[in-house]
């Protein structure tokens, strides 16, 4: 059987067993847990090592017919940008249930539920990114909404009902917009060379602008909620503060990315003139997106807010990368989609565990946890520092490569952007300074230090911070082919250094 | 010359006569047998019945386009598929309706009477639905097949007489079931009267009732506008009404509330499929020659409907009433399969009205089963929790809510999708947007209901779930299982349908 569908089946083969073991142990729940997605991450390295970077265009591709009456296919295939999330996926999965070993319990369903939704959601995200039919891809994005809605309702903290519904009702408004950007351009398909959802196909369409433009909006305003991007994300920081820290790693790291995937996979590649009437305002509204999220994240006093707000800044980073249109610049936003989630990641489960010792998630009650608990501080600090884009981290290459591709074709975009680097800085300095420096608050006195299950979960998101940041080649290579074929689609080539500075 | 008898094509009708054959047998045995054999031998001849039209429905289905009863009836593909729908949810209507306890023990007696509360003890439970109901899917099942303008009348009282009557036999809070009834019976009367008015103009028209008289006098015969646009107009009031649309559509939640809900599921499930089959073929056989005199009227009515039903559903706090206006928005989708007027909307349509027709049924099946010690519970404040208590029940029930908000992998998105890209098709993407943005309406009730069943905790007075017995249990499974397949694998159900779906003209 061919490399995805296996990815995407085992885990729910881990759910159909999950869900013959007794409820009552809980442990081996875990466990069973545990080991399908370690199998699953396997399968995606092996993927990643198998595939070819020196080609462009889909490999592993499998396809069978699905309701031909309407041209629907069961059609998998990956390239570089969605090997790599794809890869992100399936690696944050064990090391979300590895750090959240005690997540799924006080929840209001069972513990066995929460696995089952978590490999359910699994499933989906290896769909999502690697479907190459239009409607499959859509199946996956809408269902994929009812497990993390459980997620965040069932197994959250504080307001979880109102944010899983918020998120929910957010998601299903911009799906629903999608759908009839969807039913338009099959309609279309069906015009002019038959009716098929295969999105290679779809992009040869003639489509004229006025249809394109509709089209476009569409879909970007359902990724514009996903990624999200101001002014629609404010359903986010209330789902990242509800959900477990577990469920906030997956849903900023990999489900928002669903957004940004979309907008190159289906925005960009699928209406190239309608992408580029729209980009001086997608342009604009990331720039703001950027300083808005950075000085909204300065001022929270919620730690898991806080990581919220920073999150709406790096995916207006994204967004800039992608609507630049150069090389540079889109590569550099792929890339950025998997440092912000390995990046994010480790912040979360970070503040998760700091929450969990000390029963707050406000940034005062912490205080010199550098003395008290230092290995979760020094973690803590590096991956901040990560997600402040330090040279020599993996955040740094990407946000680098965005700002130079951006700057080659929208200076002034980029310069503004680039003060979202300072904001940065203040937005990860303070709290480290507030939460880990300074005389260890009363009460934080005898917190206990990271232990070896939490030890094992974070260090491999570290390991992967540092090596990407001293040798992204290895993912560049993965990405670059992609990018450029995404930028060639759109009738783009990247400008001459020469003139960049020339708009 | 003499009398002649008409010719009866008794061959191609016998779904149909099996129908109003057991029926009046059901009177018979209503009138003579005694009440303690009565419940399962009417329960018996009314699913032997059903499944002896429905074979005879399958045997038809290859053979030729024939018109029956000297030229009244038309058997052709659509026909034969709706009265299959008609006859499957009847099936599951009957499974549920054996609950006989959802029935007053004796319709004449007067609410809170000595003379109720003995008949109740005694055990002399009069069983009058089965044969009602079988009249009525008699009329469901003629509706869409009539071709001419005086049977389809016909077929409209056949089918609506009983369903006036099954409204107030409701056992518990009758004289709510009763004011129900005669609401649905005094606004039908309305309707019906509209309906004859235009039938009327477009005799006028037209000069003759057949549907392809009439076809052929729209394309270019010298008939008067004005009839037509009054007949068309009035006409189209008498069809709305059945089907629930705006702004015709205040009778829907009282009579879905009042009635008892197995009659609910039956009517809001099959009379869609009669009410829909006939008016897809009125537009599509007859009045598809003056398209434009009637397309932005009914591009209006759609959009109302979807809104309409969408907006006022968020108000409801009763699980009847909300589905309720849920299928007024319903209705609003599926009148743009009508207004698509071509071979995709056609399809759409079929697939559209089984799938909601199967999914209806099995709510409201579950709704049957929710209970305190007085009878259902319909205050959705009272379902609050209910997981809890019954996971199964609870997960079923989100699944047909899932398929009502159209969610992927269920049938409700299938049917969806269709029938939007039909709409899109015919050119009409006003209707499409306004569809999607109602659906994003429709979705917040429907996760409400969600959230409410899954998320809050269960109050104090709580209800209880009853155990379902095996014949509601049986339709609730066969619907949960026919959602998800549909939504599914709903491939070679498509292609079923693509085998039936062309009227002939």
């Amino acid at each position: 059987m061919n490399l995805l569908t296996s990815m995407g089946l085992l885990p729910l083969i881990g759910v159909g067993l999950i869900a013959l073991l007794p409820a009552t142990n809980a442990k081996l729940v875990k466990q069973s847990a545990l080991l399908v997605s370690v199998l699953v991450a396997f399968l995606g390295i092996t993927m990643t090592i198998g595939f070819d970077r020196g080609v462009t265009g889909f490999q592993y591709v499998e396809r069978y017919s699905w309701i031909p009456s309407l041209g629907i296919s069961y059609q998998l295939g990956v390239d570089g940008i969605s090997l790599i999330l794809i890869l992100l996926s399936v690696l944050l999965v064990p090391i979300v249930i590895l750090a959240g070993w005690n997540e799924s319990e006080g929840g209001r369903f069972s513990v066995k539920t929460f696995y089952i939704l978590i490999l359910v959601l699994e499933t989906m995200m290896i769909g999502v990114f690697a479907a190459t039919d239009l409607f499959l891809f859509y199946v996956f994005f809408e269902a994929m909404l009812v497990p993390v809605y459980f997620l965040i309702g069932g197994y959250g903290s504080g307001a979880r009902q109102a944010a899983a519904v918020k998120f929910l009702l957010y998601s299903l408004f911009g799906g629903l917009l999608m759908l009839a950007s969807i039913i338009g351009i099959f309609v279309i398909s069906g015009n002019q060379i038959g009716r098929t959802f295969d999105i290679t196909a779809l992009s040869t369409l003639e489509i004229d602008a006025t249809t394109q433009n509709f089209l476009f909006l569409g879909f970007f305003i359902a990724f514009a909620i996903k990624a999200p991007l101001w002014p629609l994300h404010t359903w986010l920081p209330d789902a990242a503060k509800s959900a477990t820290p577990g469920t906030s790693v997956l849903l900023l790291g990999v489900l928002d990315k669903v957004g940004t995937f979309g907008m190159i996979r289906y925005c960009v590649e699928l209406f190239p003139e309608a992408s580029r009437t729209f980009t001086p305002l997608i342009i604009t509204q990331a720039v703001i997106s950027i300083i808005y999220g950075a000085f909204l994240a300065i001022g929270q006093k919620d730690i898991k807010s806080l990581i919220a707000f920073t999150s709406i800044s790096h995916f207006g980073f994204i967004t800039l990368g992608i609507f630049a249109m150069t090389s540079q610049s889109n590569s550099g936003a792929t890339l950025y989609m998997f440092n912000h989630g390995i990046s994010t990641a480790a912040l979360f489960l970070i503040a998760g565990w700091m929450i969990s010792r000390r029963g707050s998630s406000t940034i005062a009650d912490f205080g010199g946890l550098q003395r008290v608990t230092p290995i979760l501080a020094w973690s803590f600090f590096i991956a901040g520092l990560s997600s402040l884009a330090l040279p020599g981290l993996s955040s740094f290459v990407s946000e680098f490569l965005v700002l130079v591709g951006t700057y080659t074709r929208y200076p002034l975009a980029a310069v503004i952007a680039t003060f979202g680097i300072i904001l940065a800085a203040l937005y990860i300095l303070i709290p480290v300074q507030k939460a880990l420096h300074g005389p260890t608050t009363a009460g934080n006195e005898n917190l206990p230090d990271l232990n070896r299950r939490e030890i094992a979960a974070i260090a491999p998101v570290i390991a992967l911070i540092v090596a990407l940041g001293f040798y992204p080649k290895p993912a560049l290579e993965i990405i670059n082919p992609a990018a450029q074929v995404t930028i060639t689609k759109v009738g783009y080539s990247d400008p001459q250094p020469l003139v960049g500075g020339d708009k | 010359m003499g009398f002649q008898s008409p010719a009866l094509e008794y061959g191609a009708l016998a779904p149909m006569l099996i129908i109003f054959g057991v029926a009046i047998i059901g009177v018979i045995v209503e009138a003579f047998l005694s009440a303690k054999v009565r419940a399962p031998i009417q329960l018996a001849i009314s699913l032997g019945a059903v499944v002896l039209s429905l074979s005879q429905v399958w045997r038809l289905r290859g053979s030729a386009t024939t018109t029956a009863a000297v030229n009244s009836v038309v058997i052709d593909g659509p026909v034969l598929f709706m009265q299959g729908t008609i006859l499957i949810l009847s099936l599951f209507a009957f499974l549920l309706i054996a609950d006989i306890d959802a029935f007053a023990a004796q319709a004449s007696a007067v609410p809170g009477s000595n003379e109720e509360a003995r008949a109740l003890e005694s055990g002399k439970i009069q069983t009058e639905v089965y044969p009602l109901t079988l009249f009525a899917i008699g009329g469901m099942m003629l509706f869409p097949a009539a071709n001419d303008l005086i049977t389809l009348f016909v077929a409209l009282e056949v089918l609506s007489l009983p369903l006036y009557l099954m409204a107030g036999l409701s056992r518990r809070r009758r004289l709510l079931s009763q004011e129900a009834a005669l609401k649905y019976f005094l606004l039908g009367a309305y309707s019906s009267a509209f309906f004859l008015f235009g039938a009327a103009f477009l005799y006028g028209f037209a000069g003759d009732v057949s549907l392809a008289g009439i076809r052929s006098a729209v394309s270019g015969g010298p008939g008067n506008d004005v009839f037509l646009i009054i007949g068309m107009v009035s006409l189209s009031v008498g069809l709305l009404f059945k089907v629930g649309a705006a702004p015709f559509h205040s009778w829907t939640p009282d009579v879905y509330q009042g009635a008892p809900t197995p009659i609910t599921a039956f009517m809001a499930a099959a009379t869609k499929v009669a009410a829909f089959g006939a008016m897809l073929r009125i537009f599509y056989v007859s009045l598809g020659g003056a398209v434009y005199s009637w397309k932005p009227i009914f591009t209006a009515i759609a959009i109302l409907t979807m809104v309409v039903g969408s907006v006022i559903a968020i108000a409801q706090r009763d699980i009847k009433r909300m589905l309720a206006y849920s299928s007024i928005a319903h209705a609003g989708f599926l009148l743009t399969g009508v207004i698509a007027l071509n071979q995709e909307g056609l399809k759409a349509s079929l697939f559209y009205l089984a799938s909601y027709g199967i999914a209806t049924i099995g709510a409201f099946a579950l709704v049957t089963l929710v209970r305190d010690s007085s009878g259902e519970v319909g205050d959705l404040n009272r379902w609050v929790g209910l997981a809890k208590r019954s996971p199964a029940i609870a997960l079923i029930f989100s699944l047909f809510l899932l398929s009502f908000a159209g969610i992927p992998l269920t049938a409700g998105f299938i049917g969806k999708f269709t029938i939007f890209t039909a709409a899109y098709e015919s050119g009409n993407i006003a209707v499409v947007v306004a569809g999607v943005l109602s659906s994003a309406i429709a979705a917040f009730f429907y996760i409400r209901v969600i959230v409410m069943i899954f998320f809050s905790d269960p109050a104090e007075d709580t209800v209880t779930v009853t155990i379902p017995s095996l014949y509601t249990n049986l339709t609730i499974w066969i619907a949960a299982i026919a959602t998800l397949a549909l939504g599914i694998f709903p491939a070679p159900f498509l292609d079923l349908i693509a085998t039936f779906a062309t009227f002939t003209r």
